[in-house]
């Protein structure tokens, strides 16, 4: 079943148009491709996805309803999740601190009240919660050092278990292996396998790597200059000489 | 109506006068990312130097070498010397840290021009306008040669950056930085050189606006120059910050509805006067409300701005365990020493300077909860303290309440205006948030204190110390040792905040609004309750400081709680530690213990200790950009480091300068 379908969706800047009629579909525990050269439109198409902007012209439908203005905040309740290509990590937290947030936001857990009769304890059950979504992300040795202190491919994975933690239908990951060496990359996608293999949860992935790209999508759909060039199965489209004229020619 | 028309034009030369500080704020906001709150100090500095030569008594140049001195000598030497010495350090900060500095300057500038042998204390008559201020009749319109000048100095400014911008090698720079700074310089232009410019520029803009408007002001006070800062600042917001033909439309705008509302309306009705003079608050509050298209910019809209390397973060910094056992016992210590001394050995005076920063103290925690926790910057926090010590005096007058039950409904009445406050924090981040809290406090202060309903009536109304437990703390040493129970009970509530998934959220929502807003928590809501919940702890000091006094009313408010001196709280917090308890508490007390000790250890007069306190305060903010996390943070961690000898990562050892030519994102 269809889980996210963006229709037409048109983003204008002054001067540029960064996304020109975009149409984009998700079917639920699928894990799509978004690709294109830099400057393509894809994280604004994101952000117009997920509530950051606000697309001049389209539509977007989650779970078949209009999401029309609403919030950041009210998509993600939906249960829409991302990462951001520019890591928006809470400076100064750690690890842990970073899950338990969530959890607590996706659980609409907390609030004044309990903040003074709790004084600061943390629940067994949310630490379990935490740790298991750490361990799978291999991040238990990390979990409490201040974010500050970790590396970029650590930090992107911090991101990502801050993301499933809430237990999203939809995520959008935003180049998630940009950074990182290829053998580093090889283990986050087995990492990725393994945590969309046991979730019921749909992947939109903005990525430069084409290897990685491959092996984690289906299906990938190509930008260039905001407009969708192709898209259709990934082998298919990756032979695609338009799509390897705007795209893989430059980088390759 | 001819009339009508006669009024209107009457306004244009003071909208000239906003027209041209407002112009000077976008100019420096677009090349340098400050949103200079300091350019209304700076307007004053270069009317008082304006002043002081021609002053009969003490220089009584003639009005050119003056202007030339005050203008356009004095006024570029201040932008330059301002931007070399700070500014330029700050370019990658984020944009809040560089309105806390300008806020330090805010602050310390008026006091130091109103020294004695600066300024001088003598009755500081309006200086004579750079032309003659004699009504003359220009087609029917009654008005002076000084404020046509006024009218032709500005219009040619603004024809003049026009030209400047378009015709000159250094405009052209100038534009290209203000479309994109990181470009420019991967181009190879000379950043330094074009910010060290357009600061000299925009401080040259509101040395102009300060010589003009004097002269149109009955007395040379600085307190006048926060009203034109307000207005420059609403002209300044519906130019979106970016616009300098906007920036210059609606400072005219602005100085046109004013003469209107002084023309129009009658000019015996207090409702009208205070229209008058809330005009520009209004103003100002109401575009930060429902202005279209300022969020945009909140964050910079430069579309390179992903290759600046991330911000020195504040508290990339775990306490260890053994830190905050040793942080418990001194504090326990400390406490049984202070009850001791309190019991002991304070005599009458220095029992009611300590007293008083205790209660202060107590005040500053709700700097703590909006500006530490929730990284917030409010500049109306005199305001909340304020209105909860006019509701705690008001209820036990009218209703004869006990006072500690009116301190706790004075609370709530302060905590349902902080949440009120916070409403623009549902659209709106960062640096506007504060400006909203900036045009609240003045606002605050001109047109609502004055009222009734507001302040009580004029004379002072009595408040009585509480009576609790059968102690009658009008013994000033029981009454010492309730406060300090009370700001322990506070900072008790405050930690656990912070130690709570409030503060957890908050602290989150600090440094990336859009990482929580995409957890499904909402921002706007946060805000609000941050805001409320500080409003409220500084609601609850004010009670205090009224039972204190045992008395409030204009009077105590004008010694405790003006809007100025609410800055100087928020700087000082800022400056120690706007994170943690002892921030708070050693901001308290040296508020008070620093100008008494001045004044009766060194024996320095009443005055100038206020006012040296206020500029060290002021230029305190200054160590803000290296120190975000505050000076005593700042030492605590050293102190820490030093002692485990195992680098805890450091701040300070952050990358700062990242080659920009390697954006950190791009592909191989
Ligand atoms: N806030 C903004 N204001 C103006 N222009 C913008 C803004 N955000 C993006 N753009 C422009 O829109 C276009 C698309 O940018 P976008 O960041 O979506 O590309 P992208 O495909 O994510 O590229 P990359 O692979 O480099 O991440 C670019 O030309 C960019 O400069
Ligand atoms: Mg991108």
């Amino acid at each position: 079943m269809t889980l996210l379908e963006a229709r037409g969706v048109t983003k204008r800047f002054a001067g540029i148009v960064a996304l020109d009629d975009v149409d984009l579909a998700c079917d639920e525990r699928e894990i799509v491709g978004l690709i294109g050269p830099n400057g393509a439109g894809k994280t604004t198409l994101f952000n117009c996805l997920t509530g950051v902007l606000r697309p001049d012209a389209g539509r977007v439908l989650f779970e078949g309803k209009d999401l029309g203005a609403l919030a950041v905040h009210r998509r993600a309740r939906l249960g829409i999740a991302r990462t951001f290509q520019r890591m928006e990590l809470f400076a100064g937290m750690t690890v842990r601190d970073h899950l338990l947030v969530a959890d607590r936001a996706h659980r609409r857990a907390g609030g004044l009240p309990s903040d003074l009769v709790l004084r600061g304890r943390i629940h067994p059950s949310e630490r379990d919660r935490v740790d298991r979504v750490l361990a799978q992300l291999g991040l238990l040795d990390d979990g409490d050092r201040p974010v500050d202190a970790l590396s970029l491919g650590t930090g992107r994975l911090v991101e990502l278990g801050r993301a499933l933690i809430t237990e999203p239908r939809l995520v959008f990951l935003d180049e998630p292996f940009s950074g990182l060496d290829r053998i580093e990359t090889d283990e986050v996608v087995a990492t990725l396998q393994a945590a969309h293999a046991e979730r019921d949860v749909a992947i939109v992935l903005v990525e430069h790597d084409v290897t990685a790209v491959q092996h984690l999508c289906e299906r990938v759909v190509v930008l260039d200059y905001g407009r969708v060039i192709a898209s259709g199965p990934t082998d298919t489209v990756l032979e695609d000489p338009a799509v390897r004229r705007a795209y893989l020619g430059v980088t390759e | 109506m001819p009339d009508v028309v006669e009024y209107a034009i009457r306004g244009v030369p003071m909208g000239c006068v906003f027209a041209l500080v407002a112009i000077g704020i976008v100019l420096t906001y677009k090349t340098s990312g400050v949103l200079n709150l300091a350019f209304g100090a700076q307007a004053y500095v270069s009317a008082a130097l304006y002043y002081t030569l021609r002053d009969p008594d003490r220089f009584g140049w003639p009005m050119v070498p003056a202007v030339v001195v005050s203008v356009l000598i004095a006024a570029p030497a201040l932008g330059w010397f301002l931007d070399r010495a700070l500014y330029r350090h700050l370019r990658t900060a984020p944009p809040v840290a560089k309105l806390v500095v300008s806020l330090g300057l805010l602050v310390a500038i008026p006091q130091i021009v109103n020294l004695d042998f600066l300024l001088g204390s003598q009755a500081k008559l309006a200086p004579p306008g750079v032309a003659s201020e004699d009504p003359i009749y220009v087609a029917g319109i009654n008005t002076s040669a000084n404020e046509i000048v006024t009218v032709v100095v500005a219009v040619l400014s603004v024809l003049g950056l026009g030209l400047l911008f378009r015709r000159t090698n250094l405009g052209l720079q100038m534009r290209a930085v203000v479309e994109s700074p990181r470009m420019t310089q991967l181009a190879g232009v000379n950043a330094d050189r074009v910010g060290s410019f357009a600061w000299m520029l925009s401080s040259l803009f509101a040395g102009l606006a300060g010589v003009l408007v004097a002269p149109l002001f009955a007395q040379l006070t600085d307190l006048d120059f926060f009203g034109l800062l307000i207005a420059a600042l609403a002209a300044a917001v519906f130019a979106r910050l970016v616009s300098i033909p906007m920036a210059f439309a609606g400072g005219i705008a602005l100085g046109v509805g004013q003469a209107l509302a002084a023309g129009v309306l009658p000019a015996d009705n207090v409702l009208s006067t205070g229209f008058r003079s809330v005009l520009p608050f209004a103003v100002l509050f109401g575009l930060l409300l429902f202005w279209p298209g300022l969020r945009d910019h909140a964050g910079g809209g430069d579309p390179l701005a992903g290759v600046d390397p991330p911000p020195p973060s504040p508290g990339g910094f775990v306490r260890p365990r053994w830190m905050t056992v040793l942080n418990r016992s001194l504090a326990g210590a400390g406490l049984v020493v202070f009850v001791v001394a309190t019991l002991a050995v304070f005599d009458e005076f220095w029992l009611r300077v300590i007293t008083q920063g205790i209660i202060l103290s107590l005040i500053f925690l709700s700097v703590t909860v909006v500006v530490g926790l929730a990284g917030q910057i409010s500049l109306c926090q005199a305001a909340f303290a304020a209105v909860g010590a006019f509701a705690t005096a008001q209820l036990v007058d009218k209703t004869g309440m006990s006072v500690l039950v009116a301190m706790v409904v004075g609370a709530a009445v302060a905590a349902a205006l902080g949440a009120l406050i916070a409403l623009p924090a549902l659209r709106l981040s960062g640096i506007y948030l504060a400006l909203a809290t900036l045009a609240f406090a003045v606002m605050f202060e001109n047109v609502l204190v004055p009222l009734e309903a507001v302040s009580g009536p004029t004379r002072q109304l009595k408040v009585p110390r509480p009576l609790l437990a059968g102690i009658d703390f009008a013994n000033n040493r029981a009454f010492l040792l309730l406060c300090t129970a009370l700001l322990a009970l506070v900072a008790g509530i405050v930690l656990l905040i912070r130690n709570g998934t409030t503060g957890r959220a908050l602290t989150a929502m600090r440094s990336s609004e859009l990482g929580v807003a995409s957890l499904g928590l909402s921002t706007g809501r946060l805000k609000v309750i941050a805001f409320a919940v500080s409003a409220a702890i500084a609601g609850f000091g004010g009670g205090l400081m009224a039972t204190f006094e045992r008395q409030m009313g204009r009077q105590v408010y004008q010694a405790n709680f003006t809007f100025f001196v609410g800055l100087v709280w928020v700087v000082l917090v800022i400056t120690l530690g706007a994170r943690t308890v002892p921030g708070a508490v050693t901001g308290g007390l040296s508020f008070v213990l620093f100008r008494q000790i001045l004044e009766k250890v060194l024996g320095v007069s009443a005055t100038l200790a206020g006012s040296v306190s206020f500029i060290l305060f002021g230029l305190g903010a200054l160590t803000y950009a290296k120190h975000p996390e505050g000076i005593v943070e700042a030492q605590t961690q050293r102190f820490v480091r030093l002692v485990s000898r195992r680098r805890a990562h450091p701040p300070d050892d952050a990358p700062t300068a990242v080659d920009p030519v390697a954006p950190a994102e791009a592909r191989p």
